[in-house]
């Protein structure tokens, strides 16, 4: 068989760990040996995963900052939960759970696309600051959306329940800042990990195909790309799209696993976004594997923390200010490799030890 | 018919005129010249005839199409492409990606094919790989395909540059100060690489040149550009001895 | 009546944007990064404010001058601390390690205040006029506040244009290592900067929790990343830029607020945000760079 290049490696390695952790994770739930609290989480760390998979595949390969990612997650989450709860006595839940699935993705990529549009037209700080704006209209619009359902159809309002004017049968689906309460909750932890595997083998398919070297190519060099005769627009969209459409799939998730859906702030707004792009640094801007590697302790890390109560988040800031000056300064750096103290340089003399034995 | 045919090409800055009535007449196979002192305006020249700068005034016929004010990256679909007097290679990918990336528009797979790995993923990359490789060895840098472009040495980074472009298929090359920063054996070397590449690609080349023993050595013509304004062209040896181009390159 | 009472409302919440704007756009134009946790140096300031006031009785001007020197100490401390080793970083290395200051300074105030929401004195006890007949109520609060930023705004371009200390921001604003070699101690301007920033952000917090006296430990956030709006909004880097960005702003959402929705306010805010910058990709006063091939 022929040699496997090196990112085909690491895909694999990662795979494997990933499914080792699946496979210990539903051990200890099965046994009874996982507090009811990280139970809780797994399901939510696979789907912040795959926001920041998509996240990364716009920092690190189109080479934009993105702020307004969590909208395309809550894109994601809304319309496959309204699509869920509509079909809920119609469809059976397996085919219904693929749709809202494939539902929740198509949007979040069709948001992706549209705001693409105009957004890719700026760039550095001001693209970022747009996404940012459009994220925050999403979460914001959603607020005040009334959808209801009746013997006469779909109803619909940006004012209040009332303003629906529902037959006494109908059924609110979307109850504005109460958003959608009762989404059936179809979202396993064996779901989530199918779906964030699928997720890391896209993105290395795509960063390594054609058109993903043409978009490494815009990143690293916008004009030499353009006299080598690459369509600039064209592949910054694709790649703007695929990235939304994966936030859009942890949306997903997220929306399947909790029984009232909210856009609020914390959980779709620029707080998100920012959380997000935190793993995806930490996590290796461009590496994937990392982003959900980043986003596995980051999430478990404030949890684990909380037998010190209020004074967990504190420590949690503390921790990720020092965990950049420690990788990023550049007089840190300096003595990090004089003293032998890179991660390349520690993991080099592991190395050696195991080739000595 | 000519293979590049300029019309009274002109762009202006604001009010600063930069180029003025510049007249470019290129016939297939040749090896041409465009020099002239700093800021005359011979990388604008190329820039407009790459599409980077819309020209205020004039027109570019390739081949007899007109690609005038065209976009940067259909005028390399023309067949026109560029290295850049600044290095722009693509840093942070490999040789061989860099010159795969040029071979993007001879190979053809959609995006869902790359994604999804289907067998036209897999033969295509063999071929672009093949023809990748084939590109690079003229420039004996085959051994090197797997280095990332950033960590290649500055010579060779030139000479991938140029591969980079060829590997477009383009009717006309154009060189921006390709020995700026060589010494006179990489100057020499890069003298047999260009004798080279006219032999294996059939490709007609325009450069800008400031080292006159490589000007003299290898163009058969020459266009000298003063102030934005053309000031003499025609065979080199002519355009050298012309007292108008003496006076503008060593002052009264 | 009705629309002038709401643009004279309008214009006093613009005028904390742009005082708040102000703090970003400086920063931003000196050490090209994006300062996240600028908001939480506002909601510090009030508390500071609150505290002297509420718990020791002090008078506001006093309060607010402990608040100013304060918080100016705070900010220079934040960029000797976390941002300064960052200098050589990239952009985005700053941007996360500002993200962490935030939740910092958030998670701190809440030790420290907790979080239950404190009900703010206003610092002005002016309670303002009438105007005809009663129909146009014009508040002390949204005088003082217009007012102090104007004078401020004013002084401060004055400042950056006339003085040394000025003319050396502008310098390293336009090229950090020419100014370096022109003798310019870029640290001791970067560290300026914050400094004139985070007092700034003292008076804005006052002022903001005048007339919004609910003050909690997350109070600064939405303001901070509305101001930060104001200042690309108005061309980030330019100080009057910060002040029209944040006029402008403040207008517009008191206005939606009025006559369209007020929960879709900030939408709508936003919204004016993409298509100004999508006419002028820069902002209003912003300059164009163009790469250099």
């Amino acid at each position: 068989m022929k040699k496997l290049d090196k990112s085909t490696r690491k895909l694999i390695s990662s795979i494997a760990v990933i499914v080792v952790l699946y496979l210990v994770m539903s051990g200890m739930q099965a046994t009874g040996n996982l507090s009811s609290l990280m139970s809780g989480l797994l399901v939510p760390v696979c789907a912040y995963s795959l926001v920041a998979i998509g996240l990364n595949l716009c920092v690190g390969y189109l080479g934009e900052l993105s702020l307004g990612h969590a909208g395309f997650m809550c894109v994601g989450a809304f319309t496959s939960a309204f699509f869920s709860k509509m079909y809920q006595d119609v469809i059976p839940d397996v085919p219904r759970f693929i749709l809202a699935l494939l539902i929740g993705t198509f949007f979040a990529a069709l948001f992706g696309f549209l705001i693409a549009i105009p957004v890719l037209r700026l760039s550095g700080d001001y693209l970022a600051i747009v996404t940012l704006a459009f994220g925050e209209i999403i979460k914001n619009v959603i607020n005040v959306l009334y959808v209801g359902k009746d013997a006469a159809g779909l109803h619909l309002s940006l004012k209040d329940m009332m303003d629906l004017g529902l037959d006494l049968d109908g059924v609110v689906l979307i109850n504005g800042a109460q958003g959608i309460t009762g989404t059936p909750r179809q979202s396993t932890f064996t779901i989530a990990v199918v779906l964030l595997i699928v997720a890391l083998i896209i993105t290395h398919n795509f960063v390594n195909s054609r058109t993903g070297r043409a978009v490494k190519a815009i990143r690293d060099n916008q004009i030499a790309a353009e006299t080598v005769g690459l369509p600039i627009t064209k592949y910054k969209l694709t790649a703007f799209t695929i990235s939304a459409a994966i936030a859009g799939v942890g949306g997903v998730l997220y929306a399947h696993n909790i029984n009232s859906l909210t856009a609020t702030t914390n959980n779709f707004g620029y707080n998100m976004s920012i959380m997000i792009l935190v793993y995806v640094v930490l996590g290796g801007i461009g590496n994937f594997s990392g982003s959900v590697i980043a986003t596995v302790v980051l999430t478990m890390l404030p949890e684990m923390l909380r037998g010190l109560s209020t004074y967990r988040m504190l420590i949690y800031s503390i921790v990720l200010i020092g965990l950049m000056l420690f990788n990023w300064a550049p007089g840190i750096l300096k003595f990090r490799e004089e003293h032998g103290l890179t991660t390349k340089q520690i993991v080099d003399k592991f190395k050696k030890k195991k080739e000595v034995q | 018919m000519a293979l590049l045919e300029v019309t009274n090409l002109g762009i202006s800055f604001g009010g600063l005129r930069a180029v003025d009535e510049f007249n470019l007449t290129i016939e297939k196979g040749e090896l041409y010249g465009l020099i002239g002192p700093n800021g005359a305006g011979k990388t604008t020249v190329f820039n407009m005839l790459t599409g980077i700068y819309k020209p205020t005034d004039g027109k570019i016929f390739l081949d007899g199409n007109n690609i005038t004010g065209k976009r940067t990256a259909d005028i390399n679909k023309a067949g026109v492409a560029r290295t850049f007097q600044n290095i722009r290679l693509f840093g942070d990918q490999s040789v061989l990606d860099n010159v795969k990336i040029g071979l993007h528009n001879r190979f053809e797979y959609g995006t869902f094919t790359g994604v999804f790995r289907l067998p036209k993923y897999f033969s295509t990359e063999k071929e672009m790989d093949k023809k990748a490789l084939e590109i690079l060895s003229v420039f004996g840098l085959d051994k090197e395909a797997d280095v990332l472009a950033s960590n290649l040495p500055y010579g060779k980074q030139r000479q991938l540059e140029i591969a980079r472009a060829l590997a477009t298929n383009p009717k006309l090359l154009l060189l921006d100060e390709p020995a700026a920063g060589m010494n006179p054996n990489e100057t020499k070397d890069l003298m047999d690489t260009i004798a080279l590449i006219r032999k294996e690609f059939g490709v007609t080349i325009l450069l800008i040149e400031h080292d006159m023993k490589l000007v003299s050595g290898i163009c058969e013509k020459l266009t000298v550009l003063n102030f934005g304004r053309v000031l003499a062209s025609g065979e080199t040896t002519a355009v050298l001895n012309n007292p108008e181009v003496i006076k503008a390159y060593l002052g009264e | 009546m009705g629309f002038l009472t709401y643009l004279i409302n309008g214009l006093s919440l613009g005028s904390v944007y742009a005082l708040i704007a102000l703090g970003y756009t400086m920063v931003y134009g000196i050490a090209k990064m994006l300062n996240f946790a600028h908001g939480d140096v506002i909601m510090l300031g009030a508390y500071l404010v609150f505290m002297c006031m509420s718990n020791s009785g002090l008078p506001a001007v006093v309060s607010i001058v402990i608040a100013i020197v304060c918080c100016t100490a705070i900010g220079i401390i934040i960029e000797k601390i976390a941002y300064k080793p960052l200098r050589r970083a990239t952009n985005l290395a700053v941007l996360i390690t500002a993200i962490g200051v935030s939740y910092f300074l958030q998670n701190m105030a809440l030790l420290i205040f907790g979080s239950n929401p404190v009900s703010f004195t206003s610092v002005v006890k002016w309670t303002g006029f009438s105007l005809a007949g009663g129909q146009l109520k014009i508040t002390g609060n949204a005088v003082v506040t217009i007012i102090t930023c104007f004078i401020i705004m004013f002084a401060l371009m004055w400042f950056v244009k006339n003085t040394k200390p000025g003319q050396a921001m502008r310098a390293v604003s336009e090229d950090k290592d020419a100014a370096t070699l022109m003798g310019i101690n870029v640290n001791a301007t970067i560290s300026l900067t914050f400094a004139i920033g985070s007092g700034l952000a003292a008076i804005a917090g006052a002022l903001l929790c005048s007339s919004y006296p609910s003050l909690n430990p997350y109070t600064g956030s939405m303001p901070g990343i509305k101001a930060f709006t104001a200042a690309v909004f108005g061309g980030i880097g330019s100080i009057p830029g910060a002040l029209i960005g944040g006029l402008l702003l403040g207008v517009i959402e008191i206005l939606a607020k009025a006559y369209i929705s007020s929960q879709l306010a900030d939408a709508i805010v936003f919204a004016v945000l993409i298509i100004v910058l999508l006419v002028k990709p820069t902002g209003i006063l912003g300059k164009q760079i163009k790469e250099k091939v």
